[in-house]
């Protein structure tokens, strides 16, 4: 009995021992915990030793050649969702076509890899430091590093919330509220000749986040100068498709064939409303007109069969646009503080065609 | 009659449903009818037992679990796994039988049953406790479940996939009947064999049952895994519901709301006595709540906090010792209701 407890006992214990190994392995690889970044730093400081062996004799035959070349960290959020991952391959391919060297980490959505990679850049004396911010706030002091350090920071996509606007050189992004005017501008254009009124439900961001502050912000300012036009429902779907669906699910079944509108925040809750939709027995595209934000693939794959009638362009493929800003302040040429990306806006009968040629 | 009422578990809960739904017809007074459309039932009320199946599935899960004096945070990433597993196995499928759509749940289903096995076996076996031993698959499971999707959102084009979450039985919601069917075999192993009193045994004192002759580790290791299958059978549900796999939001939370349907339906976390009927009023309590914050428009910035004062007035109006000195009713005598409340019969 004794025996047959202790030969239990080690199986337990080698099952355990096995499945904790496994889950050691999973997290390793998904949720990152800082492990990645730690390997990016290894990786990256690999690369640096060879090069600073290299410049101590290459030195003066490349000097020339240095001024071309520029060395860029680039400090990204997160593989999160498909704009992000064409944003990350966007920075990295014009990085890399341009000539430069890109160092690349991932912070998994964690504020301190983002600090532990910046602070690596600036130990490796980079030229330049490009990063997304996971969150607003904390970064103060880091970048302060960066600008003791001499090292410009460009800041894409999302911005910081510090008052000392000299730790970075510029922020490119998108201009949410842009896209809201945009949105909002299309609808009164399209309704421009139906009498009122002109019933619009919404669905918001997750609540807080800028996207969906600005993009509510900027919609609102166009659509209120007109009265016919009245938001009857605005709910929060957390940029997600199986709450878009549910919320718009009880807008149905609360105000039903009366919405005229709907104005999605992004991509992911419209294709969740028009499921809603179709389900309730209704057209998306013609009972209720569907706006969306952010151009992704599947948005023109609905536009294509008829389901959804506009979506508002929020560019991740602005790469190109921000190595030609890294290379105009390594110049020495004045870059303003703001610079918004370059978006446009696509309806139903420009998707078919427009389809083949969508990267993300 | 009214008092014995009053006096079981589930009466302030069903009140307090009660309420909620009337609330809903001062502003819509379409709210409880429900009509045919497409040879579907349609209506709010059919909309709160559709989206609320699955949190009453991990809730029944969860309320075993609890029962045992443990506690199961990992539902919510086990939903995101199954969820991802299921969706996955589809992604690529072009034919229209029904075999992937097999194999997509036998799949999700038998990982969950082993995610669910590794929480019971860390529980019962190697001594962790629960609330420890469940937040490494919390927070391991959603990590897998990324690390299946790639952290991208696929979107599923196999028609059959559907029909878990979004199909339609008999002019009902399929999710429902999948609902009905865990919640009576739920029901009926646990109230009409043994195997209920060994759970309360084991979660008033597991020591004791132990030497009472019941198997208390293995009571320990199947709750769990019964959590893990509901929470998968929550995942597929909900994937299929909106056609993709989703690793980073999917079941984001639901442990916490499945934690409260069950502390709502009169389970005590001190374990020893559990409620399913009462869990499953709790979930649909805390549906009905997001479906009305939904249809009655309260801004979303205000929607926490509207659902946090509801969910403070359940909690107020279940505790005897709070009625009794506010409005004077349900005047048990104190130390009756606390021998009720911490005692467990095993007669």
């Amino acid at each position: 009995m004794k025996r047959f407890l202790k030969v239990k006992g080690l199986i337990v214990l080698l099952f355990f021992l096995v499945l904790l190994l496994a889950a050691c392995g999973s997290t390793d690889e998904s949720s990152g915990n800082g492990e990645n970044t730690d390997n990016g730093t290894e990786q990256t400081a690999e690369d640096t030793k060879p090069e600073e062996t290299n410049s101590d004799t290459e030195e003066k035959e490349s000097d020339d050649q240095s001024a071309e070349k520029l060395v860029i960290g680039f400090s990204q959020v997160g593989a999160e969702s498909e704009w992000r991952t064409a944003n990350t391959k966007s920075i990295q391919n014009a990085i890399k076509d341009a000539g430069h060297e890109l160092k690349f980490s991932d912070a998994q959505q964690k504020q301190e890899n983002q600090i532990k990679a910046i602070r690596s850049f600036i130990t490796q004396k980079v030229d330049a430091i490009v990063f997304s911010p996971v969150v607003e706030t904390g970064f103060e002091t880091v970048l302060r590093e960066a600008k003791d350090a001499g090292i410009p920071v460009f800041l894409v996509d999302r911005a910081v919330d510090v008052d000392d606007d000299s730790l970075w050189v510029t922020f490119l992004g998108s201009d949410f509220v842009e896209e809201g005017r945009k949105a909002g501008n299309w609808l009164v254009e399209e309704m421009a000749d139906q009498e009122g009124p002109v019933n619009i439900v919404e669905l918001q961001g997750t609540v807080g986040s800028a996207p969906a502050i600005d993009r509510k912000q900027g919609f609102e300012e166009i659509v209120s100068k007109e009265d016919k036009f009245e938001i009857i429902k605005s709910q929060t779907g957390d940029f997600t498709r199986a709450k878009g669906k549910e919320v718009m699910e009880a807008f149905l079944k609360s105000d039903g064939e009366n919405i005229d509108v709907l104005y999605s925040h992004n991509y992911d809750m419209a294709i969740g409303a028009i499921q809603a939709i179709e389900e309730y027995g209704l057209k998306p595209g013609e009972d209720i007109k569907i706006i969306g934000v952010d151009a992704v693939r599947g948005a023109f794959e609905a536009m294509a069969d008829g389901k959804m009638n506009v979506t508002i362009e929020c560019n991740p493929l602005f790469g190109p646009q921000l190595v030609e800003l890294i290379e105009k302040h390594a110049a020495g040429g004045e870059i303003e503080k703001r610079i918004a990306v370059e978006e446009s806006m696509y309806t139903m009968d420009q998707a078919e065609e427009l389809l083949p040629t969508r990267k993300y | 009659m009214l008092k014995g009422m009053m006096k079981t578990k589930l009466f302030w809960p069903i009140i307090v449903l009660i309420l909620i739904l009337v609330i809903n017809l001062f502003f819509d007074r379409s709210f409880f009818s429900i009509e045919l459309r497409n040879g579907h039932l349609t209506g709010s009320l059919i909309d709160i037992l559709n989206r609320g199946a699955p949190l009453i599935l991990i809730s029944i899960g969860m309320t075993l679990v609890i029962a045992t004096k443990g506690i199961d945070l990992s539902v919510g990433s086990i939903i995101a796994m199954s969820g991802a597993i299921g969706a996955m196995t589809v992604a690529d499928t072009a034919s229209e039988g029904s075999g992937p759509l097999w194999m997509a749940i036998g799949l999700s289903l038998i990982i969950c049953l082993v995610v669910g096995g590794w929480n019971g076996l860390l529980v019962s076996r190697v001594g962790v406790q629960p609330i420890v031993a469940t937040l490494i698959l919390m927070v391991a499971g959603r990590g897998i479940a990324q690390l299946i999707t790639g952290g991208q959102i696929t979107t599923v084009y196999y028609e059959p996939y559907s029909f878990i979450g979004g199909g339609y039985l008999l002019t009902l919601p399929f999710s429902v009947f999948i609902v009905a069917f865990v919640f009576l075999m739920a029901v009926l192993l646990t109230r009409k064999t043994a195997l209920g009193l060994f759970i309360e045994s084991v979660g008033s004192n597991a020591d004791a049952s132990r030497l009472a002759g019941i198997n208390s580790k293995n009571i320990m290791l199947m709750v769990y895994m019964f959590s893990g299958l509901c929470a998968g059978v929550a995942g597929l549900i909900l994937s299929s519901n909106v056609m993709s796999a989703d690793g980073n939001n999917a079941g984001l939370w639901f442990e916490l709301d499945a934690i409260l349907a069950v502390v709502i339906g009169g389970t005590s976390l001190m374990g020893g006595r559990f409620y399913l009927m009462g869990t499953v009023i709790g979930a649909l309590i805390i549906q009905s709540l997001t479906t009305t914050i939904y249809s009655i428009g309260v801004p979303a910035e205000t929607n926490l906090v509207v659902k946090a004062l509801v969910v403070l007035v359940v909690c107020l109006l279940q505790s005897a010792e709070f009625r009794r000195k506010v409005f004077g009713i349900g005047k048990v005598k104190p130390t009756g209701e606390q021998k009720g409340r911490e005692g467990v019969t095993l007669s």
